[in-house]
């Protein structure tokens, strides 16, 4: 098929909302100034001279305008999501009901704790909850996404060895590790030392053993990792990093695995962060809102970031200020509050029981799809990286599909656009050539996973024949490939309105 | 409780034969004995939808909100109007539940509402590089102590006292690992002490911090604070509320390096604290160091506009230990109510509502200042929050407002001791004459109810 360029229609016009702005128009009623004008108020060298360009534009437009481009994206209500470590599971309504409630939605994160023990409550028991998942018995809710939890994991781990008396400057990271970690060491403090995987897709037990003294301060690990593989020499190397008197930090990326089967803090895990827009069904915003709460041992909690939720005797909710070894706070007021009322009210919802067939179903669901993606027809072109059963997520390598048909894995997520499913996350993780990473989680159906299959083996014998139409794909979108080199070179980051 | 899973019996039993397992047990089998949990999760049960929502319908009433009482609450997230069309559009699902536009063909909603955005930030800093949004305001002012401490590897930060306590904490906090010592500059008449700035800086300063309005309401003289710190070869870091831009003069004025702040009061709600965003903006030459996601306009192969998550190199997905940040999901959500309230607004709103905030306060100041027992902290201007001192225990005044449905502020011995008689008073758009006059006639009945019962002699005497 061909790249013709065709003359784009009206409606795929992108027009900014800034290029609809007519002097004139308005949306917004200004309240009556009911109180004698003061012209002194403000002296004039204080005073702004040209009002900021904001878009002049009525309410019906403004409408229009956002509507028109919510059309562009494609969302997880709309379709299959399998991004995997990002856990794309489905979005409870509930959820906004209640975090819309008056109580939770206006009130002021400053308001005296007496007159906020509705919150307060939810916040306590929230932070019960994830310790019970997670075991390990102190929470903090406060980090505002996963990099954000690592990072107070990294300074909690620098003041726990400061306490007693020591200075330690490595971090271990594995190299199948998140970008996040090596740059949250970075910005810990700390220098980065990368550690190999085995051929079981586990950390490598003799460069862990090699690398491992009293100068390295944490290890970070994700477990299952994002190979989707379970490191079941875990608890070797939790006594092996212990050994040393360094900690062990779990990012919970990778939670949605194992609830209710396996706990970190029974792994040997000091630190946890969870991911509540992943794990616990906070929705992804296009890009955030999420919150990062992290969960330690009894040995790390003298330190985790102020306030801290807690119960008094009398059973009244406060937050506790008088933390002297606390490493203090990491943003303003409590956390991202409207994101623990949803991750709540689905804890509430799934219990116990339910929270653990979250876990069995999203592993079940990974294993189906990966038995599917064997099929002949796929499995010669995308072998899975590590051939065993996986955990909720499994990485593919493209690297056979290039060879064979002059595919790249950017092709084919390209290509499954066309088919109406948001692709995998490619190329990632790093170690696997021309990777996909797949994560299907518990909330999908057996027949979007055998669709999505059938999607994969549709594009490998449409490339077999002419392997043209995937490298120029998408077409069905409301753009198609973009020159993101372009955009980097000559970086046009606002618009121009002059 | 099985919830918001689709597989039956007969689907499972299905899928681990194809699978070739023949239990869910048998998928878990790797796991370690030593590791297995081997007992159900120590939680409750779960309950059907309408009992969690009446459950947590209950939680929230024990909530007293801005719905029920008259607050003049502020300190950093203020009680502005969201108008419904930010609900409407914020809660379309196209627009809530997309992950990080790593797709752009079919993320351009996402990606163009990015651009928009970066764009009213930067018109609203007058700066010309704003970045997605980063997770709040006092870790935006610590992610710009990170890009200093990168930028050039000095050892001294200074920040004043004018800037707000958590962003202050946040910084430290931030700082740990960074070898560097955070001192603070002290407040003279509600202001940066500009004296004390000229004594502290030399070369080992690597940043400058300034609030405007600082956290006591009052207007810094930026142009006295800035240049001496530029001089001295040190970043100038401004965090500002982005309210108050209609009507005082950007950050992008005086020159300085970088601009950051809470974005709550641009069409976000109060939240009990968040998810809100923090704004950060630059000057052109921080493009490329900036933390954060940001987008770019590019065209596709049909030469058709669109836009891309662009300067990746600068992130951890790419760079790792290299990178400016190691930020990844922030606020995109925050940042489409922010793009949305401030179109609603508009050129002219945005002055017209800084105006009213602007009048109103200078009213209201007036007003308490009149009330028996109650003074000015400090005669710098002002635009929407002032600070006063009170001659009666602060706590206990508060108490006796709030059974009168009235919350009156923020009590600054919390943060600071010099101020333990201080009372920090916001006004919004949302709280008319009649509110002040009523906090004027209910503050003024605490004070003096407070007096009394704290000093008894004084009533026999």
């Amino acid at each position: 098929m061909s790249a013709a360029v065709e003359i784009p229609l009206q409606r795929d016009r992108a027009v900014t909302i800034f290029e609809k702005s007519r002097e004139g128009r308005r949306a917004f009623v200004a309240p009556e100034l009911d109180v004698p004008v003061d012209e002194d108020a403000l002296p004039e060298r204080f005073r702004r001279r040209e009002p900021p360009r904001l878009p002049e534009i009525s309410e019906p437009e403004i409408v229009r305008h956002y509507n028109g481009i919510s059309k562009r994206n494609f969302d997880l209500d709309t379709g299959f999501y399998p991004l995997g470590s990002c856990t794309m599971k489905h979005n409870p309504k509930l959820h906004e009901r209640v975090a819309a409630l008056p109580g939770n939605a206006r009130l002021h994160p400053l308001q005296a704790p007496e007159r906020a023990q509705g919150a307060l409550e939810i916040m306590w028991e929230l932070q019960r909850a994830l310790a019970e998942i997670a075991g390990l018995p102190h929470v903090s809710l406060q980090p505002s996404a996963g990099s954000h939890g690592e990072l107070a994991g990294v300074l909690l781990t620098r003041a726990y060895h400061e306490a007693r008396g020591e200075s330690r400057h490595k971090v271990l990271t594995p190299d199948t590790a998140h970008g996040t970690n090596p740059a949250t060491v970075t910005m810990g403090g700390y220098e980065v030392v990368k550690l190999g995987t085995d051929e079981h897709g586990g950390v490598d037990m003799d460069d862990l053993r090699a690398n491992l003294d009293d100068d390295v301060a944490s290890l970070m690990l994700t477990n299952p990792n994002t190979l989707g593989v379970f490191d079941t020499n875990i608890q070797e190397i939790a006594r092996l990093v212990h050994e040393v008197g360094a900690t062990l930090y779990y990012d919970g990326a990778n939670l949605n695995a194992v609830m209710g089967r396996a706990r970190p803090g029974d792994m040997g895990f000091d630190i946890v962060h969870y991911n509540l827009h992943k794990t616990f069904t906070q929705p992804h915003g296009g890009g955030g809102p999420g919150a990062g709460p992290i969960a330690v041992s009894d040995r790390i909690e003298p330190f985790l970031p102020r306030p801290q939720v807690v119960r008094h005797p009398d059973g009244a909710f406060d937050l506790d200020f008088d933390r002297p070894q606390s490493i203090g706070r990491l943003r303003g007021f409590q956390g991202n509050y409207g994101v623990f009322v949803r991750s709540y009210a689905y804890i509430l919802s799934l219990g116990a029981d339910g929270l653990q067939e979250a876990s069995e179903t999203a592993v079940l669901n990974a294993n189906y799809l990966l038995a599917r993606l064997k099929d002949k027809g796929i499995g010669e072109h995308l072998p899975v990286a590590f051939d065993r059963l996986c955990m909720h997520e499994f990485v593919l390598s493209g690297a056979p599909m290039k060879r064979n048909l002059g595919l790249r894995t950017l092709d084919l997520a390209k290509r499954l656009l066309d088919h109406g499913f948001h692709p995998p996350t490619v190329y990632f993780p790093l170690l696997v050539d021309e990777a996909l990473l797949v994560e299907p989680t518990e909330t999908e159906t057996r027949e979007t996973l055998d669709a999505f299959a059938d999607a994969i083996a549709d594009i490998l014998r449409e490339s077999a024949d002419d392997p043209e139409i995937a490298r120029n794909a998408p077409y069905s979108t409301p753009v198609r490939r973009l020159d993101e080199a372009g955009a980097a070179k000559r970086p046009v980051i606002r618009q121009p309105l002059d | 409780m099985s919830r918001y899973t689709s597989a039956t019996d007969a689907d499972r039993a299905a899928m681990l034969e194809r699978i070739g397992v023949d239990s869910i047990d048998a998928l878990f089998a790797e796991l370690p004995e030593g590791v297995r949990l081997g007992r159900p999760l120590d939680l409750p049960a779960g309950r059907p939808e309408q009992e969690v929502y009446a459950h947590l319908r209950g939680l929230a009433a024990r909530n007293v909100s801005t719905d029920d009482e008259l607050s003049f609450l502020g300190a950093g997230m203020y009680d502005h109007y969201v108008p419904s069309l930010v609900d409407s559009i914020t809660s379309r699902s196209e627009f809530l539940t997309p992950y990080t536009p790593y797709q752009p063909e079919v993320s351009q909603g996402t990606l163009q509402l990015m651009f928009e955005y970066q764009t009213a930030i930067s018109e609203l800093t007058g700066l010309p590089v704003s970045n997605a949004t980063l997770y709040e305001g006092p870790s935006a002012l610590g992610a710009a102590g990170f890009l200093a401490r990168q930028h050039h590897r000095r050892t001294r930060f200074l920040i004043s006292r004018g800037v707000h306590p958590h962003a202050r904490e946040t910084l430290r906090t931030m700082s740990l690992g960074w070898g560097i010592e955070v001192e603070e500059l002290p407040l003279a008449d509600g202001v940066t002490d500009a004296g004390a700035l000229a004594e502290a800086l030399g070369d080992g300063v690597s940043a400058v911090f300034l609030a405007q309005p600082n956290f006591l309401g009052a207007v810094e003289d930026l142009e006295a604070l800035v240049a001496p710190a530029r001089a001295a070869g040190a970043l100038a870091v401004v965090s500002c509320d982005p309210m108050t831009l209609g009507v005082l003069r950007p950050p992008g004025d005086f020159d300085v390096d970088i601009a950051v702040g809470e974005g709550q009061p641009l069409g976000n709600r109060l939240d009990y604290g968040g998810p809100s965003f923090g704004f950060f903006a630059a000057q052109q030459a921080f493009l490329r160091r900036i933390p954060g996601r940001i987008a770019g306009e590019t065209t596709d192969i049909d030469g058709r506009r669109g836009f891309v998550l662009t300067l990746q190199t600068r992130e951890q997905h790419i760079r790792r230990e290299r990178a400016t940040s190691n930020i990844t999901t922030a606020q995109t959500l925050n940042a489409l109510a922010a793009v949305i309230y401030l179109s609603w607004l508009g050129r002219r709103g945005m002055v017209e509502i800084g105006e009213l905030m602007l009048q109103r306060t200078a009213y209201a100041r007036r007003a308490l200042a009149g009330v028996e027992g109650v003074e000015l902290l400090h005669e710098q201007p002002v635009v929407r929050e002032f600070a006063v001192r009170l001659e009666a225990d602060v706590a206990g005044v508060i108490e006796r407002c709030a059974a009168q449905g009235v919350n009156p502020g923020y009590p600054l011995g919390a943060d600071y001791d010099e101020f333990g008689d201080g009372l920090l008073v916001a006004i919004t758009e949302q709280r008319t004459k009649g509110d002040i006059d009523r906090l004027a006639s209910v503050l003024g009945d605490a004070v003096a109810a407070e007096r009394r019962a704290r000093r008894p002699e004084q009533v026999h005497a």
